[in-house]
This record gives C-alpha cells, sequence and structure tokens, in this order.
C-alpha cells in the first residue's frame, strides 16, 4: 500500500507534469469559452509552457523518485538533472514551436481549431516528460502512446494536402507495429523476471542463471520500439514521409522534442537496466547478457550512412532535412555506442546544438515555403541573392549541421568525436567523419541553389515580419555565439551530469 | 611579451571591415572598393611593422619564450568533473622565423589582389565581405600556436572560397567550387580526428601543477608531456603515430596540392576569377606545407625521419609530373595552375632533406612561388580580360602590340623557370643544394632536376607562342597594361629581382627558426 505521505512527496515531485496537465485543460476550457475569438489561446499555450520551464529549472539538483510501491525502494518516475535536462530542451522546443505557429501560413490556416491544435501539442509534452523519466516499463510505454497519438493526430491535422493523410496513416501505421513488438518485449521481460521496474530488472539479470537469449530478443524488440521514435535505422522508413506530409511546425517538432524524448528513454533504459557500475574514468560496465555495444555501433552506422546517402538526392527541402535528422540520430547514437560519461556529455551537448540548428533551419523553410508556397530546391535558386537575411541564415544553419567551424554544430561534433577517441574508437570515429564529409554534398547544394544558380523567372524579394526577424536573428546569433565561444554550453551539460552523481 | 595585440589586429582586421562592408549600401561599390583595399593596405602596413620589430635570432619553433608577439590567454576552461578532467583551449598566437615569410606573403597577395578584384561587377557586396573572410582565415592559419585555433581558422576559409568561385567563376563553377570544398574538407576531418587524438595522448603542466590535456602546439612537441598509455604517444608500444602521421599529412598534402590529391587545383584555377586564383596560388597552397612544418614535423619527428625519402619521392613526382602535365596544355591558366604543382614539388623536396640548407630552401620557395604565381596568374587575367580567350594557340606576335606587358611577363617568367638574380632561382638552387647532400634522397633530387629544363621548355614555349612571332590580326586593337595594372605588378616585380640579388633579406628571417626546427627533429634527444 501506498503511504499517504508517500503520495504527497510523490505529487510534489511531478509539479512540472501536473501543470503541465492542468494548462492543457485549461487550453481545452478556453477553446470551449472564448469559441468566436481563438486569438488568446496562443498566448495561454506560451504562458503555460513558460510556467512548466520555470518549474522544471526548480527541480535541478533535485533526486528522488516518485511512486515508489515501498519506501526505500525504487519508483516508476524517476526525477534528476538528466531528466531535467532533456525536459528542458523539449520546453524550449515547445516554446519556439509557439513562436513558429505564430507565423505559419499553415497554422493560420486553421484557425478555428487551433485550440485542439495546442491540446493535443500539450498532450504530446506531457507524453514526453513522462518518457525522459520513467523508469518503469509500464509507464515507458503508456508515456510513449500518449505521445504517439497525439503526434499521429497532428501530422496531419492540417488536411489541408492529400500528403497530409497519407502522413498521419503511415505514421499510425508504422508506429502500431513498432509499439506492438515493443510491448512483446516487455511481456518477455517481465517474464524472465516477474517486474516491470528498471532497477529491479538490473539486479536480476545479474542472476548467472538467467536465460540470454529471451533478454538478447526483448532488448531487440524494446529497441525497436524506441528506434522508431528517434527513426533510426532499420526503423526509419516513416520519416521522410512524414516529415515531408506533415505541417512543418509538427516537423520540426518531431525532429527536436520527439528525437529528445527517445534519445533520453533510450539512454535511461539501457544504463538503468543493463549497466552494473561507472569506473573511475567514467567508463560504463556492461552487464554481460548482452551486447549493446555491437548492436548499437551497427545501428548508429547504418542510420547515419543510409541517412546521409539518401538525403543525397532529395529535392525537397523538408525530405532532405528528414533524412538530415535520421543521419543526425546515428551520430547522437555514437555518443551512447562508447558507454561513457563522456559519451553522455556528447550527447547532451549534440542535443542543445541540434536543437538550435535544427529548428533555425526548419523556421527559414517554413518562412520562405510562406510566400513562394514551395518546399523544393528548385524554387530556391537565386534566393541568396534576392534575400539575403533569409538565405545567409539558412546557410549559417546549415554550416552548422555539417559541422564545420566556427558554428556550433562544430562544437557537438567535437564533443562526439573526442569521446569516441577517449574510448580508443578510431574506426567508428573515421566513418563518422567520412559520413560528415558525404553530408556537406547536400547541405551545400542548397547553398548553391540559393547563391549559385540564377533563377529562371524573376522572383521578389521575401520579406519576414519583425518577430520572426528576431526569432531567425536569435538562432543565428547563438548558433555563431556557441561556436566561438562554448564554455557555457559545455558547463550546463557537465553541471547536469555533475548532478546525476556522475 | 604581453604589449600591443599586433597579432589580433592584423588578423580580425579584415572581420571587421567585412561588418563594416556588410553595412555599406550596394549602390556604392567604389566605397567598398576603396574599404577593402584600404584595410589590405593596413595590413601590409602592420606586417612591415611586424618584421622592423621582429628579433632575427628568434627561434619559436618549440620553445614558447622565443616567439614574438606572443598573445596568450584562456578562452575555453571547463573544469569540475574527475571523469573529463579540465577542458583548455587557449587563444595563442605568435610569430617566428616560419611564420614571418607567411604573414608578409598574405599580406602582400591580400593587397594585391585587392587591386585586381577592381574589375568585379557582380555583388559587389558579397564578394568583398568574402573576401575579407578568407584573408581573415589566411592570417590566422599562420599566426596560431594553438592546434584548436589553428583548426578553426583553416576551416573558416573553406566557405568563403567556396562562394568566390562559385558565384564569380568561369562556366564550370559550380563544379570547380563542391570539387574544391569536398576535397578540402576530406583532408581536415582527419586533421581533426589526429587532433583530437593527440589532445588525448598529451598533458600541459600548468602554473598550479596539474596537469591538463592541450591543444597547445609547442605543448604537443614536447615527447615529456605525453602519457605512457595516450594512443600518439611514443611511450606507448602500441601507438597509432604513424596512422596518424600520414592521416595528418594526407590532410595537408590535399591543400598543397600534392599527386594523386591534386586534381581540385586546374579546376578551381581555371574556374576561379583572378583575384581568386592570386591568393589561391599565392597563399592557401602554402598552408599545406606551412602546417607539414608547423605540426607534423615537430610533433610526429621519428616518424618524419621514417618517412622522409617518400616525401622526397612524392615531391619529386610533383616536380616532373607537375612540368609534364602543364608542357601538354593548351589552355594558359591550366599551365600555370600545373606549373603551380610542379614548383610546390620543391618545396616538398626542400623539406624531405631535413637540413636547414633545404628548409631555408622550401620555405623561401613558398614565398618566392607565393609572389611569382600570383604574377603569372595576373598575367593570365590581363589577357583574358582584354581578349576573353586563354588558348595558347589563339595569340601571337602580342609583343609588339603589349610590350610592357610582355615586359612584365618576361620577369615572371624567367622568374618561375629559375633563372639567376631572380627569387626563384635562390630557392631552387637550396632545395637542391639541401636535397643533393642528403644521399638517401640523392636520386630522387636527379631527376627532379629534370624539373627545371621541363619548366624552361613550357615556359619558353608559351612565351614563344603568345608573345613572339606575327601579330594576329584579331589582336591588333589590345591596349597595353593600364595604371592599376601597373600597381599590381611592379610591387611583385620589385621583390622578385630584389629577392634574387639579396636572399639574406628572406633567408635571415627564417634562418634561426628552421635551425631549430632540423636540429629538433632530427636530434634523437630533442633539447627541452
Amino acid at each position: 500500500m501506498m503511504a499517504n505521505t508517500n503520495l504527497y512527496q510523490s505529487l510534489s515531485l511531478i509539479v512540472p507534469e501536473i501543470v503541465l496537465t492542468v494548462v492543457l485543460l485549461v487550453l481545452v476550457l478556453t477553446d470551449l469559452i472564448f469559441h468566436k475569438d481563438k486569438k488568446l489561446i496562443p498566448y495561454v499555450a506560451l504562458a503555460g509552457i513558460l510556467l512548466t520551464g520555470y518549474f522544471i529549472l526548480n527541480q535541478f539538483g533535485e533526486k528522488g523518485f516518485a511512486f515508489q510501491p515501498a519506501l526505500y525502494t525504487y519508483g516508476m518516475v524517476a526525477i534528476d538533472s538528466f531528466g531535467v535536462f532533456f525536459k528542458m530542451i523539449v520546453v524550449v522546443a515547445t516554446i519556439f514551436i509557439i513562436f513558429f505557429s505564430f507565423g505559419s501560413e499553415e497554422i493560420i490556416k486553421i484557425k478555428d481549431r487551433i485550440g485542439e491544435y495546442y491540446a493535443l501539442i500539450f498532450g504530446m509534452v506531457l507524453g514526453m516528460f513522462f518518457m525522459i523519466s520513467a523508469t518503469d516499463l509500464i509507464l515507458i510505454y503508456l508515456s510513449m502512446e500518449l505521445m504517439s497519438l497525439s503526434s499521429y493526430v497532428l501530422s496531419g491535422f492540417t488536411k489541408l494536402r492529400e500528403r497530409n493523410s497519407e502522413a498521419a496513416l503511415k505514421y499510425l501505421l508504422y508506429g502500431a507495429i513498432s509499439s506492438g513488438l515493443m510491448l512483446f518485449g516487455i511481456s518477455l521481460i517481465y517474464g524472465l523476471t516477474g517486474s516491470t521496474n528498471l532497477y529491479v530488472i538490473n539486479s536480476l539479470i545479474q542472476n548467472p542463471h538467467i536465460n540470454l537469449f529471451t533478454v538478447a530478443f526483448a532488448s531487440i524488440l524494446i529497441f525497436a520500439g524506441i528506434g522508431y521514435k528517434i527513426s533510426s535505422a532499420p526503423f526509419h522508413f516513416w520519416t521522410p514521409d512524414v516529415y515531408e506530409g506533415a505541417p512543418i511546425t509538427i516537423t520540426a517538432f518531431l525532429s527536436v522534442a520527439s528525437k529528445a524524448a527517445g534519445f533520453a528513454l533510450l539512454i535511461r533504459f539501457i544504463r538503468t537496466t543493463f549497466i552494473s557500475y561507472a569506473d573511475a574514468n567514467g567508463m560504463w560496465q556492461m552487464i554481460n547478457v548482452f551486447d549493446w555495444k555491437t548492436l548499437l555501433i551497427a545501428i548508429s552506422i547504418l542510420t547515419m550512412t543510409l541517412g546521409n546517402f539518401s538525403a543525397l538526392w532529395q529535392n525537397n527541402m523538408k525530405r532532405m532535412l528528414a533524412y538530415s535528422s535520421i543521419a543526425h540520430a546515428g551520430y547522437l547514437l555514437l555518443g551512447l555506442v562508447v558507454l561513457s560519461n563522456q559519451g553522455l556529455l556528447a550527447i547532451l551537448i549534440y542535443f542543445s546544438v541540434y536543437l538550435i540548428m535544427n529548428l533555425g533551419a526548419f523556421l527559414v523553410v517554413m518562412l520562405i515555403a510562406n510566400k513562394i508556397g514551395s518546399e523544393d530546391i528548385h524554387d530556391y535558386n537565386g534566393l541568396g541573392i534576392t534575400s539575403p537575411f533569409l538565405g545567409v541564415s539558412l546557410a549559417i544553419f546549415l554550416v552548422s549541421l555539417t559541422g564545420l567551424p566556427p558554428t556550433a554544430g562544430f562544437i557537438g561534433k567535437l564533443y562526439l568525436f573526442i569521446a569516441l577517441v577517449d574510448a580508443k574508437m578510431i574506426a567508428v570515429a573515421v566513418i563518422a567523419l567520412l559520413n560528415s564529409v558525404v553530408s556537406l554534398y547536400y547541405y551545400i547544394r542548397v547553398l548553391k541553389h540559393m547563391f549559385l544558380t540564377k533563377p529562371e523567372k524573376e522572383t521578389q524579394t521575401i520579406t519576414t515580419s519583425l518577430p520572426n526577424t528576431i526569432l531567425v536573428s536569435v538562432l543565428v546569433a547563438a548558433i555563431l555565439v556557441f561556436g566561438i565561444y562554448f564554455a557555457p554550453l559545455v558547463d550546463a551539460a557537465t553541471s547536469c551530469l555533475v548532478m546525476l552523481g556522475l | 611579451m604581453i604589449g600591443f595585440p599586433i597579432l589580433s589586429l592584423i588578423t580580425f582586421l579584415p572581420v571587421l571591415g567585412m561588418f563594416l562592408i556588410l553595412f555599406m549600401k550596394k549602390e556604392q561599390p567604389k566605397s567598398i572598393k576603396y574599404l577593402t583595399l584600404g584595410i589590405t593596405a593596413l595590413q601590409v602596413v602592420l606586417a612591415v611593422i611586424l618584421l622592423a620589430n621582429y628579433n632575427y635570432a628568434s627561434a619559436g619553433i618549440y620553445e614558447e619564450k622565443s616567439f614574438k608577439f606572443i598573445e596568450k590567454f584562456r578562452w575555453i576552461n571547463i573544469s569540475g568533473i574527475s571523469w573529463l578532467g579540465t577542458v583548455k583551449v587557449d587563444y595563442f598566437l605568435g610569430i617566428d622565423g616560419l611564420s614571418m615569410p607567411m604573414v608578409l606573403l598574405t599580406a602582400l597577395i591580400s593587397f594585391i589582389a585587392a587591386i585586381s578584384s577592381w574589375t568585379i561587377e557582380k555583388s559587389v557586396k558579397g564578394y568583398f565581405a568574402l573576401f575579407l573572410l578568407l584573408d581573415a582565415g589566411m592570417m590566422g592559419v599562420f599566426v596560431s600556436l594553438d592546434f584548436f585555433l589553428f583548426y578553426i581558422f583553416w576551416e573558416l576559409m573553406l566557405l568563403p572560397m567556396y562562394f568566390l568561385i562559385g558565384i564569380w567563376g568561369g562556366p564550370r563553377k559550380e563544379y570547380a567550387a563542391i570539387k574544391f570544398f569536398i576535397y578540402t574538407l576530406f583532408g581536415s576531418v582527419f586533421i581533426l580526428l589526429v587532433m583530437i587524438g593527440l589532445y588525448f595522448s598529451a598533458t600541459e603542466l600548468m602554473a598550479d601543477g596539474s596537469k591538463v590535456h592541450t591543444f597547445s602546439l609547442l605543448a604537443l612537441m614536447n615527447p615529456a608531456n605525453y602519457s605512457a598509455d595516450g594512443i600518439l604517444s611514443a611511450l606507448n608500444p602500441n601507438n597509432l603515430r604513424l596512422i596518424a602521421y600520414i592521416a595528418l599529412f594526407a590532410g595537408f598534402a590535399i591543400k598543397i596540392p600534392m599527386f594523386p590529391f591534386h586534381t581540385w587545383l586546374p579546376d578551381a584555377h581555371v574556374e576561379a576569377p583572378t583575384p581568386i586564383s592570386v591568393i589561391l596560388a599565392g597563399v592557401l597552397l602554402k598552408m599545406g606545407t606551412y602546417g607539414i612544418l608547423r605540426v607534423s614535423y615537430p610533433i610526429f619527428p621519428d616518424i618524419t625521419r621514417e618517412l622522409m625519402w617518400y616525401i622526397g619521392l612524392f615531391g619529386m613526382i610533383n616536380i616532373v609530373y607537375g612540368a609534364l602535365v602543364a608542357l601538354a596544355q593548351k589552355d594558359f591558366k591550366k599551365l600555370i595552375a600545373y606549373s603551380s604543382v610542379s614548383h610546390m614539388g620543391y618545396v616538398l623536396l626542400g623539406m624531405a632533406s631535413l637540413t636547414t640548407v633545404g628548409i631555408n630552401g622550401a620555405i623561401f620557395q613558398m614565398f618566392n612561388h607565393g609572389t611569382i604565381t600570383a604574377m603569372l596568374f595576373l598575367i593570365v587575367g590581363v589577357v583574358y580580360d582584354r581578349a576573353h580567350t586563354r588558348g595558347l594557340n589563339d595569340f601571337g606576335g602580342l609583343a609588339s602590340q603589349m610590350p610592357v606587358y610582355t615586359g612584365f611577363v618576361t620577369v615572371a617568367f624567367f622568374a618561375a623557370i629559375g633563372l639567376p638574380s631572380m627569387s626563384g632561382f635562390v630557392s631552387e638552387a637550396l632545395v637542391f643544394i639541401g636535397a643533393f647532400g642528403v644521399s638517401s634522397i640523392r636520386v630522387l633530387t636527379l631527376i627532379s632536376t629534370l624539373g627545371i629544363l621541363l619548366g624552361a621548355g613550357y615556359m619558353l614555349w608559351t612565351l614563344q607562342r603568345i608573345f613572339f612571332g606575327p601579330l594576329n590580326e584579331k589582336w591588333a586593337t589590345l591596349k597595353d597594361l593600364d595604371k592599376r595594372e601597373y600597381a599590381m605588378f611592379i610591387p611583385l616585380t620589385i621583390i622578385i629581382i630584389f629577392l634574387g640579388v639579396y636572399p639574406s633579406g628572406m633567408l635571415d628571417i627564417m634562418n634561426s627558426s628552421v635551425n631549430s626546427l632540423v636540429n629538433f627533429v632530427t636530434s634523437l634527444a630533442p633539447i627541452h
């Protein structure tokens, strides 16, 4: 039985999630009450997410478990600075997405249903928060479903184009299969250990008589579910279609926030379940039941290579960015492959940078699509000359995605490679570096069309409203500042890990 | 020496100029051009001030206190976790006899290229902003003493160069630009990997007694700083130093460009506008050989000694192959591009000798090649601007039509051939003297002398085809040089002849550093 004090303590630990739920309800109510004039709703959403962010920052440095079955045992929800970091990534992404939605033509067209739009986004965020914190297989599954169901609806939300519905349907079908696989994996683990708590499972699978095959099989099945969320190969096939079909704001949100939640879950799942301890050099010692390292190396190399090579032939900007985000999932997996604190640090840094540059790239693509109504690379011809502000900004984001100095993208890559070299995985580092040379080709291709190719027809200057100009400038400035002076970024990431006791 | 941060000024002055240009109106192309000219002129003045205050006895190389104009402060400092250790990156600039000639060259060539850019009319604002960014990147490479900083400057040049070729270039500019970009990025990712490997293999002793991983080139040169288990530490029996050396060398060799990595060069040169060709040949190619001398040689002296024969071999291939291909060219600019490949071979050969004479010759050749080839590309630019063709067989008899131009051409061609009393002669002679004295590469040196013969062949043949014989009537209206073109050719001609007559003017600057470098690389137990 759960003691009352325990319940009270648990609830106090999940204040941000409670705030989110309340905001979600307020959004629905505002939608019902002010159904004539819905201008208020985005501001309610913005205030709500800022409030949530405030409560998350308050949790920085806290460490504990909510919903423990009994005192001094492990609970279902872990509150720690690792979670705080990823939740902040989600919150920042959400804030940007709300700003994006102000300026997106696609979203303005559906302003009658804007209440549902924001309510669903908050549903996604709630799911992500629990994904980031969950230490229990049941909660992991439930939170993933909460996030997924909201995102299926959102990806087909505007219903403006056929592509929209196609995206939603594809997303749903793939999602249903992978969550089915995952559930099967969970049931096997439960059958084997009699528990759904990751910490309990961790101690039980150290038993030498454990059935290794079942553990391996179940691990792969669970990875299939998470791998689908972070769009790692071979579970990435939905990504380009969904990214292309969904409204741009949702695409940007999926590519950053959804991926962050997926990565947080994957890292926590592996680290809690399969690692016995970290040694003095920060190397994680695996329990000898399943060779995660080999699997992850193979998956990450496959993911980045497939992503990069497929991106080479894309003419649709959203599709190209979809493949590029697959490739980036591959790079991010490298940070997990090394199974060390150093690698974890690299992931945190890379994610912060990825958040800025990917959102920036999607924002510019959205602003351009608002005006020219196209995401085709050939319609970008000469755009850099006629609209230098957008052209140069997009160029900076893409150069950062390539990982060239002096942009923040370089710092993200640098820390990844530092982690790889530290773990003496030189061959993997070489493959990853060659991959980034490949990626240069398709990123630079956009620059080529924008600056080098002459447009076939006269194109007029694309003007941007003041708020959007500020938004783009903030992101560009962040990319350049963190590229030259990256100490604050690394400090923030390290302090999260220090708080985690690493 | 903490004083006036003159090296930061000379490096970031162009960046300041770039920002000024971004705020200028594009309707005033003249003022943008004058601003760029002013910035590059100021850089030349600063470079001369540097030279005037330079201590010729400064050895530099591995010894921090004998560098001049040092600026060093902590740029990135992250500490706090035991398993991470302290991460520090220094903003560390300084000059020794290796970099002084290159700084002079960069300032001079940028100034000349700015004059040559006067004819640019398309998107003037963008052109000059990128031009100045490129300038800053080049200068930064030559003054950095921290590997991280060096790498940032190294990469900083890629993007401006891509656009300068890709927007203002010739018919196949897009192909040439992307080829240049991918080739060099391919090279630099290996540099990055070696940089990280070195970072983990060595530590630097801090003032408070702690040992901290470092990117400082000087600390990386000291074998005492390496830990026994570092992957690039000579103390580790399973070290990867040989592979790392080859990877690093390949990264630099692409820039030189060394056979077989040279194929991007002719494309880039042919498509690039004249001023960018001038910068490419004049400064950019030197960064490859400079990187080898500054980074590879002193950090990996053991491997350098092992591989010197191969370096000499590639030098020889570059010399002979470049010259042979040049002979077969029908395009004036392509011919100069391949002659460039051939002449950079002399630098490699001189470096392979590991003798003071040879390396002095190599660095002097880097400077001379910078000035001479810059002049050759300007020469191509002049005739192309007027005739809109570069075919070697399309001309004839221009000497009577453009006598002054022909005069400058003759000086440049003879300098490129290596005629005594021209600067090219001295550096090539030093390279051969240095290399011939080393028995292991004597045969390579002998074969390399073919390059001089072939060089005289293609240069004189070109001179004859374009300037002598009966005047092609089509070109009877071509005008001789104007004042702006005089301004480009005269300083270069003076420098070429001055250094041909008085080579000590340049050799004295580098001599003590080269001595120190050679001692450091060849002595088995380096002095510390």
